[in-house]
């Protein structure tokens, strides 16, 4: 069983300010993703990844940069990138300044790291601006936080759940319930958060967690990604057939729930599988 | 995507995990996935046999689980070499046909340095047998509050490995830093000793794999899926993502690592 298509709504890219190899990386994760059959990466850059500043606390002007790169890389690949804009909630005037810059070069929704608790009363003015694009949010998270970790103000499941419930009316994505932490606290954190959307992405790739996250969430609110690693993705897409789920489900889980996320049109598909300019 | 072939499974276990519920972990289960993912055969641990003082208990537990699918699921027996008559869990394996046997320096709080490292080396040359090395069950960040071990060290692995030239050695759960660490503290003859799983390496766009691949040879490495724990689709993945840039690349054999360690026991 494989699905009709396949979109990875978690995806990074690098640039000239953040290594050295960044064109060997960013053609990499291209010709892997064409191997997979990723037909669209939605795909951010944090500021300088951690060479000029924090990757989880970008300064305003790598914030910009990287946003810069990162509508460049879509610009040259208008087929196959789609991109998040990245803000630090710290600044927030620049925040919402990034965003209404990346609105009219075609960015799709906003991306949040770990620069300030999700919880935050800092973060609101960007859930209300993504509200107002009707954007999705996707929001790194430490699945199951249970104590400080250096370089990043991480949030959990818990913290982004209360963010959510202020603002109903924007959908989030949960990054990576496989990039670190304990998966098995993220399910019944956000149950009853209709619009939290947990991502499959990130390095673990525990026996279980597919299973549990479908269980308890079901799957439309689940999205097939990657994030740094392509290989884990690649392997939670062949475990996904065998966890009992339909064909209907499959394709939920790998594009059919992202193309409901993003601002209609945007991913090139429609939610019957047919291509928008077809 | 080209798939690569697959004779042996190195790195598995059947039995409950102490920190965490795991699905299915029967050996009736483990048969079935290999046969889905075309792998021949695997290597078998008891799941709980490194948190246990004495060892004993599980590895004739883990033996009679596995006495049903013999030939297909090898026991891989559980030895802790500061633990009163460690051998004959060795003279046992050797008795019964076993190609490996595992040892967990970690969780049994075997040091680096020390006697027990050598001495279990030297047990298993004579013999023999594989050494089965862990480095790691779950990721740091995930661990469990009880779960205090920490992550195997490059020193275990060198202890064991330069302690007699004859020793055969199969490290699973290895990440870039501690392969590399390891590797490039050896002599080419202990290199040569010494195998490595790559389901803790990543695959594009980092290409850890694919690099250590070109540097070291593919002969370094041998396949482990970490079953019941991790997605045995995970190396998989990796091995099919890195096909095209490591044409004719070979892979060890885990039974021919096993060939070569009774091999060189008698010579």
């Amino acid at each position: 069983m494989q699905p009709r298509h396949l979109v990875d709504p978690h995806a990074h890219f690098h640039w000239a300010g953040s290594r050295d190899d960044f064109a060997r990386y960013n053609a990499s994760r291209l010709a892997a993703g064409d191997r997979m059959g990723i037909r669209v990466h939605v795909a951010s850059i944090l500021g300088s990844w951690g060479r000029t500043s924090p990757t989880y606390f970008a300064s305003p002007g790598d914030v910009t940069a990287g946003n810069d790169a990162m509508h460049a890389i879509a610009a040259a690949e208008p087929a196959r990138v789609r991109w998040w804009v990245h803000v630090n909630p710290n600044h927030g005037e620049h925040a919402l300044v990034e965003i209404e810059r990346a609105a009219a070069r075609g960015a799709i929704g906003i991306k949040l790291s770990a620069s300030r608790r999700a919880d935050d009363p800092l973060l609101d003015p960007v859930c209300r601006e993504a509200a107002r694009r009707g954007w999705p949010i996707l929001h790194h998270v430490w699945q199951h936080r249970r104590r400080e970790w250096p370089m990043q103000e991480a949030s959990d499941a818990l913290e982004l759940a209360r963010l959510a419930a202020r603002h109903r009316d924007v959908r989030f994505v949960l990054a990576h319930i496989g990039g670190g932490g304990d998966w098995a606290h993220t399910n019944p954190a956000v149950a009853d958060h209709p619009n939290i959307f947990p991502d499959l992405s990130g390095s673990g790739v525990d026996r279980g967690m597919l299973d549990a996250a479908l269980a308890m969430l079901g799957p439309r609110r689940l999205l097939w990604a990657c994030d740094l690693t392509l290989c884990t993705g690649l392997a939670k897409l062949h475990a996904l057939a065998h966890t009992g789920i339909d064909q209907a489900a499959l394709d939920d889980v790998c594009w059919r729930n992202a193309v409901r996320l993003f601002p209609a049109g945007a991913l090139g598909l429609r939610e019957d599988g047919t291509e928008v300019d077809a | 995507m080209t798939t690569v072939r697959i004779p042996v499974d190195t790195m598995a276990w059947i039995g409950p995990y102490p920190f965490r519920e795991l699905p299915h972990p029967e050996p009736a289960v483990l048969v079935r996935v290999l046969e889905r993912e075309g792998i021949g055969a695997a290597w078998v641990g008891a799941m709980q046999a490194p948190w246990h003082r004495d060892p004993a208990p599980s590895n004739a537990w883990l033996r009679a689980q596995l006495a049903p699918h013999a030939g297909v699921l090898h026991a891989t027996p559980c030895v802790r070499p500061d633990w009163p008559g460690w051998e004959r869990v060795l003279d046992e394996a050797v008795a019964r046909g076993e190609r490996a046997v595992c040892t967990y320096p970690m969780q049994q709080g075997i040091a680096a340095t020390g006697d027990a490292l050598p001495a279990l080396a030297r047990a298993c040359a004579e013999r023999g047998l594989v050494v089965r090395l862990t480095v790691r069950f779950e990721d740091l960040r995930q661990r469990h509050w009880l779960d205090a071990a920490g992550d195997l060290t490059a020193a275990h692995v060198r202890a064991l490995v330069r302690a007699d030239p004859r020793v055969h050695v199969v490290v699973g759960g290895a990440g870039k830093e501690l392969l590399e660490e390891t590797h490039w503290s050896l002599t080419p003859a202990e290199q040569a000793r010494c195998w490595w799983d790559w389901a803790w390496l990543w695959g594009p766009p980092e290409d850890q794999f694919t690099a250590l691949v070109r540097g070291l040879g593919g002969a370094r490495f041998v396949f482990g899926g970490h079953w019941p724990l991790r997605l045995v689709q995970s190396p998989i993945a990796v091995a099919a993502l890195g096909a095209s840039d490591l044409p004719a690349v070979t892979y060890a054999d885990g039974d021919a690592i096993s060939a070569a360690a009774r091999a060189a026991s008698v010579r």
